[in-house]
Parts: structure tokens; C-alpha cells; sequence
């Protein structure tokens, strides 16, 4: 069976800035974070969709000790973000003093771009995620 | 279906970085938990081992087959388990499910891992495959980082302040370093008995709001069990602790679990299987061995697993009630934070505790008077991997 959206479509769109997901036409549901079947109701019939990019933070953390081969990263800020369209993605917070970071940014407005891991020895290549910026 | 009983068990002391190799350290354990059974190796049908990341450890894959044949338990079936920090647990799990079946009559389950020899850097690096690696890796996840997030998604959750969850967690801490000082196999024996909250407070912070003190350790170390049907069992030991409910579940990457977070279903799935086989709920259960890698997640799985209501553990732990003498003796051993994770045997470790503390041969200090009903429980990678376990004073 065709596997609708792989990998390294979504990984490249991403890196356009475009946040792609998949709908049920069985129930409807939005499934992002690609995969073979719909995530509510595990049917197969689904259609590539183009989602906004647009969400609120649910919750956050900023990194201190980083894995080996990332210790220039650090501090950094993760975040989960609910998206407008209902699943929650996860990514990285730009535009802030990652030092900062507090619960005031749960339930604040962002929008995604991307930003391209390079990889290392272990990831089989790069892999962008989506980099948020708070929407005043 | 057969009763299958755990008839011995073993345990390396968890420890920092140490010199012994992991077959070293699973012989160990393994040949305690063989003699304790009064058997031979040549008794052993199978083993079965946990054992996460022997290879970058110590650049050793399929370790289960040079451990069988180190300890004598030649020309067995030896599989190996990898479930994260759950690892042992799923091969503890499968021991019984082969037991119970009637297929084997005597099976050997543990798990052995040198996460501290790996070394900090390593260490976090590989945990982190246990996350996505395509979809949330990139975004420098890390395993303090997933609770972490959950800590704040939790205060957000039940509307707790966030200094006020942080003291609650910190309760968490200072419970399982009192326990962990005085059991001697404990990676942090004879350390941080008198831990305060401002000194968990006041540590590094390894990823907001974590901090050191919040965090378990990376360990060495090695635990293992011998399982055997009734029939069997009733030969070997006047204690048979049988194991009377399973529960295994899985989930994908931590944002696909939003429906449900800060509680983790695959948890809530995995217990109820294990309580309503063994036909217990959660106020028959006098003694828990639960995944506390991080303060944050003893909450979190005390509530998942039906000892507390939602958003009220915290609260549970400042009131002793989480504590031995209280409604239900959580993490008497140390847990993970005190005791050590040595992630390929830290479930194994979990159902050493509990069957000591039946036979009440723990430390007086941290004994629970009288148990009879235990639970394990054990999260592997941010939700991939649950297994619970009950098991019951079979005297």
C-alpha cells in the first residue's frame, strides 16, 4: 500500500515553510506528524493536506545540558505548540531570550518557520522542524 | 494457563561508572537469583535479557548470547528485550507469558546496562533515540526536556502554581534519596539522606524547570529473576512470589499523545490490564516500584496508575501519603532517582524490591510492615513503552 506522505516530502516541504498533514476522508480527523493511517480512527484513506502553521504554546522548556555533538546549541527553547487545526507539533522558540522562558508563554500565539538540524553520525541526514515566533 | 512464581533474585549494587563489563555484571545478578532458586544453570530453558544500549556502551550488541554462555546456560534460547528504560520489564513480562503457557517450566529475566559509563554527553544523546528521531529530535529533545515540558504542561493543566509544583516535586526527591541512603545496592547509599527542598530548588538546571535533584542518575548495573511454574516453584522455595497481572502498551512520538498529556494512556492501558488480571484495583496495592526518572513523573504515574486523583500527587507526597506507613509505600528501594537506572535492568530491579520486602529482608528502615500486594511499573523512551506488573506474597 502507498505510503501517502513519506519523510522527505514533509521534511522538504518543511524546509519551505510548509507544514503538511494528512485528513481522514473517513472521519475527518487531521493527522500531522506523518503516518500510514488516520491517528483517531486508523483508517487508510487519507489526502495530503497544507496545514496554516499557526498555533498557541501549550508548554515549553529551555535546554541546558545538551546530547553530545549539540552542546553549541545551548540554552535553547523547545516548545509543543496546539495548532490551529488541532494537533500539537513540536519545535523550537526564536525571538526570545531563551534564559527568560516562563509560563508566560503558555497560550501565546506563534507562527511557525524552520530551521534545518544538519545531522550527525547517528540520524541518517538532516532533519528540519518547524522554529515558532511569538504573533504579537 | 499455569501460576508462574518468581522463586530467586539478584542484583548488582546501581552504581556511577565502574569497570566491570556488562556480561560481568549480569552473571552477577543472574547467578544470585540462580542459587537463590536453589537451581543450577543447566535448569535455565531460557533467557531472557534487557539490554538497551550495549552497544554504544561498550560496543557490544546480542549481549544476551555471551551472557548465557558466561553463566553456564549453554546452547539456551537467549532473546533480547528493548524497550528504553523498560527493556527488563518486557522481558520479565515475556518470561511469564512463556511460563504460564506451559512452554517452558523455568525461564531466567533481567536486564544489564552501563548508561554511566557512556558518560553524560553519550548518554543524552542516545537516550534521546527513544524519541522520534525524524520528527521531534531536530528539535533538540532530550529526555529531561520531555518532562520537563510535561512539568509545565501539568501546573498548566490542574492550575498549580508553577514554585508551588516545584516544591511538591522537590517531596519527590527528598522521599526517594531518604530511602535510597540505606538500601546498599542503591547508586546514591549513604548520599543525600538529608536532602532539603531549597538544595533541590538551588541545583543546576538541566532543563526548566529541572534540575539536577530532580533528575535520576545515569547507572551501571545489572538485576535479574528466576521464574518458574507453580508446580516447579512449590519445589524449590517455601516464598514463592507469584506474578498475578500483566500489562504492556505502546504509544508514538509525545506530540501524537497530546489527547491525553500530562497523563500518559499507555500507562493508564498497560495498569488496567495488569490490576484486572490479577482482579486487584488500586487500593489492594500495598507496595509500588514506579518509573521516576524525573520528580515530575513519579506524579504523573502515581495518578495514571489510580493511587491519587489527577493534579492532587503533589499534595499526596507532602503529606506523607505516598511515603511507607502511608496509603501506598511508593518507591521504597529509592526508585530511580536513588536507587539507580541502569535502564536494561531497572524494571528486573523493581521486582527484586518488591520480592524482598515480601519476604522482608530489606533494611528495617525502609521496610514495609506486611505487604502482600506489589506493583511495578516502568515507562521506557516518553510514553513508547509501558509495562506494569502485580505480583502477590504466594505464603
Amino acid at each position: 500500500m502507498e505510503y501517502k506522505l513519506t519523510y522527505k516530502d514533509y521534511n522538504e516541504a518543511l524546509k519551505q515553510n510548509r507544514l503538511l498533514g494528512l485528513k481522514c476522508q473517513s472521519c475527518g480527523a487531521i493527522t500531522v506528524l506523518p503516518k500510514m493511517v488516520c491517528r483517531q480512527c486508523t483508517g487508510p484513506d487519507l489526502e495530503i493536506i497544507e496545514l496554516k502553521g499557526t498555533g498557541k504554546i501549550r508548554t515549553f522548556t529551555t535546554v541546558y545540558v545538551a546530547s553530545e555533538g549539540r552542546e553549541d546549541e545551548i540554552p535553547y527553547t523547545i516548545v509543543m505548540v496546539e495548532l490551529d487545526e488541532g494537533p500539537w507539533i513540536m519545535g523550537n522558540l526564536d525571538g526570545i531570550d531563551p534564559a527568560q522562558a516562563s509560563m508566560e508563554l503558555v497560550g501565546k500565539k506563534v507562527k511557525m518557520g524552520n530551521k534545518v538540524f544538519p545531522g550527525d553520525k547517528y540520524s541518517a541526514g538532516e532533519g528540519a522542524r518547524p522554529l515558532f515566533s511569538i504573533v504579537n | 494457563m499455569q501460576k508462574v512464581a518468581v522463586v530467586g533474585v539478584g542484583e548488582t549494587k546501581f552504581s556511577g561508572p565502574q569497570d566491570r563489563t556488562e556480561v560481568e555484571l549480569f552473571a552477577e545478578a543472574a547467578m544470585e537469583a540462580i542459587n537463590e532458586s536453589n537451581l543450577k544453570p543447566k535448569d535455565i530453558k531460557a533467557l531472557f535479557v534487557g539490554n538497551a544500549l550495549g552497544d554504544f556502551a561498550e560496543g557490544q550488541g546480542m549481549v544476551q548470547a555471551f551472557a548465557a554462555e558466561n553463566i553456564g546456560c549453554l546452547y539456551v534460547p537467549a532473546n533480547k528485550y528493548e524497550g528504553a528504560c523498560a527493556s527488563a520489564s518486557m522481558a520479565v513480562r515475556d518470561a511469564f507469558i512463556w511460563v504460564a503457557s506451559g512452554f517452558y517450566d523455568i525461564v531466567l529475566a533481567g536486564g544489564v546496562e552501563r548508561a554511566a559509563t557512556m558518560g553524560t554527553g553519550l548518554a543524552t544523546r542516545t537516550f534521546a533515540m527513544f524519541s522520534d528521531s525524524r520528527y521531534e529530535y531536530p528539535s533538540g529533545i532530550t529526555f529531561p526536556a520531555v518532562f520537563a515540558m510535561l512539568s509545565h504542561l501539568y501546573a498548566d493543566t490542574y492550575g498549580i502554581p508553577l514554585e508551588k509544583l516545584r516544591e511538591q516535586m522537590a517531596r519527590v526527591s527528598i522521599q526517594s534519596y531518604k530511602h535510597g541512603s540505606i538500601n546498599p545496592k542503591a547508586h546514591f547509599y549513604g548520599k543525600y539522606g538529608d536532602m532539603g527542598v531549597d538544595k533541590v530548588l538551588g541545583s543546576f538546571v538541566v532543563a526548566t524547570p529541572l534540575t539536577l535533584h530532580d533528575c535520576c542518575p545515569f547507572s551501571d548495573g545489572a538485576a535479574a529473576v528466576v521464574l518458574a511454574s507453580e508446580d516447579v516453584a512449590k519445589k524449590l522455595t517455601d516464598k514463592p512470589v507469584y506474578i498475578t497481572g500483566i500489562g504492556q502498551s505502546s504509544s508514538g512520538p509525545l506530540s501524537n499523545q497530546s489527547d491525553y498529556l500530562p497523563r500518559i494512556r499507555a500507562r493508564e492501558i498497560s495498569s488496567k490490564q495488569a490490576y484486572d488480571m490479577a482482579g486487584v484495583t488500586p487500593r489492594d496495592i500495598d507496595i509500588c516500584e514506579l518509573h521516576d526518572c524525573f520528580s515530575i513523573a513519579s506524579l504523573i504515574a502515581a495518578e495514571s496508575l489510580g493511587f491519587f486523583d489527577y493534579g492532587t500527587a503533589g499534595e499526596a507526597w507532602e503529606k506523607g501519603e505516598a511515603d511507607i506507613g502511608g496509603k501506598i509505600a511508593i518507591n521504597p528501594s529509592g526508585g530511580l532517582k536513588s536507587k539507580g537506572h541502569p535502564i536494561g535492568a531497572t524494571g528486573a530491579g523493581q521486582v527484586y524490591e518488591i520480592t524482598r520486602q515480601f519476604r522482608g529482608e530489606v533494611e528495617p528502615e525502609r521496610q514495609v510492615e506486611g505487604a502482600k500486594t506489589g506493583l511495578t511499573d516502568t515507562l521506557g523512551g516518553d510514553g513508547g513503552t509501558l509495562v506494569n506488573m502485580v505480583l502477590q506474597r504466594g505464603w
